[in-house]
């Protein structure tokens, strides 16, 4: 379903700034995993998911979407098929556009846009069906300026245009953690019903270890622009948040045992 | 005084498709589009010159509305293809397109004064049927510019158009749902200028005459008709917007008129007046909204300061009671 290969991106190459967001990263996903993605700040998970939805290309490497090779494929290209919310509650809407507006955009994301309406009677019908499943009362407010809206609401009505038209990847890049812990939770119980109902195929990043345990059926561990650890489903069954905190100093203890040793 | 409010309100009519212009590329697509100086003009002497040479003068005028359309294009191709900021394409183009004005005119100024325009046309057919024959041409007018508003609307509801309105809002958001600025821009910008070349036209037939200096500083007047029409006739919907800039554009030509009427002021005071107008309009919105701000924290925090006192008074009425 997706597939990343030998993916290298180094930053500002060449100059004092140089950074190497990902370094010779690897990863398979099934069509319908939901994949969640720990690690420390810095740590290349941003970097993946441009890579991914193709914000970014990568300096070495390959990405394979559905058996179709997109590694050069511009970003407005590859949207068709990739759904994403992200940290910033302002980021995945228009505000000065209504709700039906922004849900019409979304809604022409897998299609070609034509001249005709944008919102037309049969499609508000479909919007507002699809927002009822959020429980927020926006179904009513339909004309409601998008700018009007608390952050939970944006973020609710994102991750609702980012799923409706069934991408065959989803992208979460942190997507409840500008929310109060209340929202966040709404959001979360959101994320976890509509994945399963749709079936995506999802890779949410989280700092939230409690969320990255609850929430899907794997669990990757990056650090310095690697993966360093992969949970499958079993494994990731038996873990806690104790356990996987643990897990993460070892690793990274080794690591730094090892730089020593090479340095000394 | 009279006449001169009508020919005010005349001219308004036409220089709203103008305004309606720039309202889609400074509003709606927030781009500040300085191509509109030369691309005024453009339209203006596309049609001066196929009148001079026998055309329509609405086929003049189609094809210089197909020649601002291509202007703004260019603009858009430069800012999104070659990377240059915004203000700086349509600088660039701005300049461009005053030595292109002067080739297609072939001289600085074309008088239009024994041509057939496409008013004189309007003229001759209304006055057959009526008496008032100088209302025929406002009425006509009028009806372009509505129709003009009116394909503006549908374009900004249709499927494209969100997509365009999205660029000019949220740009990294509407990438993420498959579409190409690039192209959106070019196309905002296209249309923008079609629609200003096409009141460029109109008012070279409306003033007889096409001048190649005819454009400077027609971007503020557009924005000052933007502004005021905003503030004056609000902007909740789309519909609503563009008919305010409508009459945005007509009352700032009406303000000019009366302005001219001040004996110390001349024509050359034009543009210094019009500058004065849009910086007022850009300042005033936001003292208002300080002094709204500032006004409400001092209730605010004077019902604190009550709330508090009432506290203590409390607390000390326990006191003594007990
Ligand atoms: N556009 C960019 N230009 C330059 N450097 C960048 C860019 N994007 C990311 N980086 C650098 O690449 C590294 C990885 O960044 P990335 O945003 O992927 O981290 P992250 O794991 O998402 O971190 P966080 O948890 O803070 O979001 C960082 O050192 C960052 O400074
Ligand atoms: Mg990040």
């Amino acid at each position: 379903m997706l597939h990343l290969e030998h993916i290298h991106k180094v930053f500002n190459e060449g100059t004092p700034d140089e950074k190497i967001a990902l370094n010779q990263a690897n990863l398979t996903l099934h069509k319908g995993d939901f994949v969640t993605i720990i690690g420390s700040n810095g740590a290349g998970k941003s970097t993946l998911m441009n890579i991914i939805s193709g914000v970014h290309s990568p300096d070495m490497g390959k990405v394979v979407i559905d058996n179709r090779e997109v590694t050069v494929l511009p970003e407005y290209r590859r949207a068709r098929y990739i759904g994403r919310v992200f940290q910033d509650p302002m980021a995945g809407t228009a505000p000065s556009m209504t709700i039906e507006e922004n849900l019409s955009i979304a809604y022409c994301r897998s299609k070609r846009r034509t001249f005709k309406k944008g919102v037309t009677k049969r499609r508000r019908d479909f919007f507002q069906e699809a927002l009822q499943t959020l429980h927020l009362g926006l179904e009513n407010r339909l004309n409601a300026k998008v700018g009007l809206l608390s952050g939970g609401e944006r973020q609710a009505l994102s991750l609702l245009m980012a799923t409706f038209t069934e991408p065959a990847i989803l992208l979460l890049d942190e997507h409840t953690a500008a929310l109060d812990p209340a929202r966040a939770a709404l959001i979360t119980n959101l994320t976890k019903e509509i994945v399963a109902t749709k079936e995506l195929t999802t890779l949410m990043v989280t700092h939230n270890m409690q969320q990255a345990l609850d929430l899907g059926n794997k669990l990757l561990m990056m650090d310095k622009g690697g993966i360093i650890r992969e949970y499958d489903e079993q494994e990731k069954r038996n873990l806690t948040v104790d356990k996987l905190l643990d897990e993460f100093q070892k690793i990274k203890g080794e690591q730094l045992v090892n730089d020593r040793a090479l340095l000394s | 005084m009279a006449l001169a409010l009508f020919s005010a309100f005349e001219s308004g009519v036409i220089y709203a498709i103008m305004a309606l212009g720039v309202y889609l590329s400074f509003r709606v697509l927030d781009f500040p589009d300085l191509t509109v100086d030369g691309s005024f003009v453009t339209g203006a002497a596309v049609a001066a010159v196929m009148i001079l040479q026998g055309y329509n003068p609405f086929l003049a005028s189609t094809v210089a509305l197909l020649a601002g359309f291509v202007a703004g294009c260019l603009t858009g191709i430069l800012h999104t293809k070659g990377g240059i900021n915004p203000l700086l394409s349509g600088i660039l183009m701005m300049i461009a397109l005053y030595s292109i004005n002067l080739r297609i005119m072939g001289k600085s100024n074309i008088p239009l004064l024994n041509q057939q325009t496409a008013l004189d046309q309007v003229e001759a057919v209304w006055s057959n049927v009526a008496v008032l024959s100088s209302w025929g041409v406002v009425i006509f007018m009028l009806l372009v510019t509505l129709s003009f508003k009116l394909l503006l609307d549908w374009f900004l509801k249709t499927e494209v158009g969100l997509a365009v309105r999205a660029t000019g809002n949220n740009p990294k958001m509407i990438r993420s749902f498959a579409a190409h600025t690039d192209w959106l821009i070019i196309l905002g910008l296209g249309v923008s200028n079609a629609f200003v070349a096409f009141s460029g036209a109109f008012i070279a037939q409306l003033s007889s005459f096409a001048d190649v200096g005819m454009g400077i500083g027609m971007i503020i007047i557009g924005l000052a008709s933007v502004i005021i029409g905003e503030a004056l006739f609000g902007s909740k919907t789309i519909g609503r917007t563009t008919l305010a800039v409508i009459g945005g554009a007509i009352v700032y030509r009406i303000v000019v008129s009366i302005a001219l009427r001040i004996e110390f002021l001349d024509a050359g005071d034009m543009k210094l007046i019009t500058a004065i107008i849009v910086i007022i309009a850009l300042i005033v919105p936001k003292v208002m909204d300080d002094h709204k701000v500032r006004k409400m924290k001092k209730k605010r925090n004077a019902q604190r300061l009550a709330n508090l006192q009432s506290l203590s008074e409390e607390k000390e009425e326990h006191h003594a009671s007990s």
